[in-house]
């Protein structure tokens, strides 16, 4: 196979994987930030849709969801600018899911002479491209708001993008500091700088090094400011049900309404990703660089292993706890003993993985099969890293009351700006005397 | 031949954007045709191997400048009576258009032709690089860019100075 079959190949793989992981989070985000909610306000949350009594925690309500959308009447109402009107959704959608392309999740493998990247576009500016596509996202709600031809609508479409536009400034200079302390400006570079210990003036610190160690005050208006971005609690103006009704989808039905709704979540995974690969190290094990773990992969795969098992058994747990109150307040048929079921099959999991840990720690792997190893441990790290911040999201949409539009602007324009531009200079001089 | 079918379809996509951009009465519409041109734009100049333009030209051009032209139009909230002025004149555009070409355009390519500008020469290892392109800009160009964001700056503070009666 010569280089140019395997990079299509490659490509295409990847771009299909890179594809689906934000669509596969948006249901168990949905799921998440019910439960979330439910847990921080003292309630069991949704657990009333079920499949002959067999409830699997209320994931099933975002399979009841998506079959109610679609088979809802898509009114298209005649006061409309129909092809705006049409675009923007799939204008959100598409540009949500663009920006994951330029992410690589793993390092890559060594296939015989070819390189196979866990990435789609190793783009040598990939940083300013992604924060490039990630701005084209306001046209959506522009053109929603605007082709809707509702007072409510434009309200919120114009909210939108001036909070989108005066974020967007802190947020790029929390990056223009984060690439002026990595000295590199493509992904995939970054992500590799952030392996191994962090140096400060020739001396090694305890610590690994990541961005958030690197340059905290960037982590925290990038922070910030990605909240905004992707239009969440403290943020949500756009949206403000009490005072412009649902904003710029509110002439919006069925599907297309779900797709600006799957375009708010697939944000907030793109930008928890996005996050996680700038500040947290990326795909990078804390204290061991890629090469330590690939030669010692068995220990890899033990770590995998534990993991899972630690996972099973927290899971188990959790099921069990409330597997009696629940069998009692669902007694029909199946539901009464599914949620035993389930914390038994966790629990057996989670004995299986421990008892194969002995057996895996006296194995030697190739050199390829000890790739694919530590590359499953690093996507694992990965979206281990995103899935805190996803949490996050959760925690603070039903913690945080929304701010009024004045305060959201003095805290763009007024705090974030200045304390990044400081946060540039002070970069600039700390790197000048190392 | 995949470049240069690609190099045919991006280009014929920015033409055709491009002209409609001016010939649309709603300004809406023409701002939309004009974010396509600078993607397609964009996407022309990451195939001449400039990734760096192509990025800038994303992020400033169809990201933030466009952005703001569109937040102006729909605040100022045209209806259909005032734009039916405004539907363009097609003779005067194609004089200008030929004007522009021939006095211009075709004077500088004429030049160029009989230089060794068009002749194939192999890029430079970094060509269109960050690198590449702030060390043109910050050390070689250093004056010119810097009076550049001062006029910049001179026409900030003049609309601030028109706009507002009582400073």
């Amino acid at each position: 196979m010569d280089s140019l079959t395997f990079g299509a190949i490659n490509i295409v793989v990847m771009a299909v994987v890179m594809w689906n992981i934000p669509l596969q989070f948006i249901p168990l985000m949905i799921w998440l930030e019910r439960k979330g909610a439910a847990i921080i306000q003292d309630r069991i949350g949704p657990l009333r849709a079920n499949i002959f009594g067999i409830r699997l925690f209320g994931l099933l309500h975002t399979i009841a969801d998506a079959i109610k959308l679609l088979f809802k009447e898509d009114i298209i109402p005649n006061h409309v600018h129909r092809l705006y009107y049409v675009m923007a959704p799939f204008w959100s959608m598409t540009v949500a899911l663009v920006p994951l392309m330029l992410i690589p999740i793993a390092s890559p493998l060594q296939i015989g002479a070819h390189l196979f990247r866990f990435q789609v576009a190793d783009y040598s500016s990939g940083l300013v491209l992604l924060f490039a596509i990630t701005g084209l996202g306001v046209y959506g709600t522009f053109f929603a708001g605007w082709a809707s031809n509702n007072k409510y609508s434009l309200l919120g479409s114009l909210r939108s993008s001036a909070q989108m536009i005066s974020y967007e400034l802190g947020m790029g200079l929390a990056i223009v500091a984060v690439l002026m302390a990595y000295q590199e400006i493509s992904v995939s570079s970054i992500v590799e700088k952030q392996s191994g210990m962090m140096k400060l003036f020739h001396w090694v610190v305890p610590l690994p090094n990541w961005g958030i160690f690197l340059n905290p005050v960037a982590f925290v208006v990038f922070l910030v400011s990605a909240f905004a971005e992707t239009n969440r609690t403290p943020f949500d103006l756009v949206e403000g049900e009490s005072e412009i009704v649902a904003g710029y989808h509110t002439e919006y039905s069925s599907m297309k309404f779900a797709l600006f709704f799957m375009a708010e979540y697939a944000h907030m995974v793109v930008a928890s990703i996005v996050m996680a690969t700038l500040f947290l190290g990326g795909y990078q094990i804390p204290y061991v660089t890629t090469e330590q773990l690939r030669h010692n992969s068995h220990y890899a795969l033990c770590a995998i292993l534990i993991i899972i098992a630690l996972l099973c058994l927290i899971a188990g747990i959790i099921v069990y706890k409330r597997a009696k109150a629940y069998g009692m307040s669902f007694a029909e048929k199946l539901g009464k003993k599914e949620y035993f079921v389930i914390s038994y099959l966790l629990f057996a999991a989670a004995l299986m993985s421990i008892f194969l840990v002995p057996l895996v720690v006296q194995m030697r792997f190739a050199a390829l099969p000890s790739q694919i190893i530590v590359a499953a441990l690093q996507m694992m790290a990965l979206f281990g890293k995103a899935m805190i911040f996803l949490w996050l999201y959760v925690h603070v949409r039903w913690t945080l009351p929304r701010f009024r539009y004045d305060q959201l602007m003095n805290l763009g324009w007024k705090i974030l700006f200045p304390v990044s531009l400081l946060n540039i200079a002070i970069t600039g001089i700390v790197i000048s005397f190392t | 031949m995949v470049e240069s079918l690609l190099f045919i379809i991006l280009g014929a996509v920015l033409i055709i954007t491009a002209l409609l951009g001016i010939t649309r009465t709603n300004p809406i519409s023409s701002s939309l045709c004009l974010v396509f041109a600078f993607l397609s734009l964009a996407s022309l100049y990451a195939m001449l191997s400039s990734a760096f333009v192509a990025a800038i030209q994303v992020l400033v051009y169809a990201g933030g400048i466009l952005v703001l032209i569109i937040f102006v139009i729909m605040i100022m909230h045209l209806n259909e009576k005032d734009l039916v002025h405004l539907k363009p004149k097609y003779m005067l555009m194609l004089v200008t258009a030929v004007i522009v070409v021939a006095g211009t355009l075709a004077p500088c390519l004429y030049v160029l032709s009989r230089s060794s500008f068009f002749a194939a020469q192999t890029l430079p290892e970094n060509f269109g690089s960050a690198e590449l392109i702030g060390s043109v800009l910050f050390e070689h160009y250093l004056f010119p860019f810097e009076m550049l964001s001062l006029i910049l700056l001179t026409a900030i503070v003049g609309v601030m100075v028109i706009s507002k009666k009582k400073l």
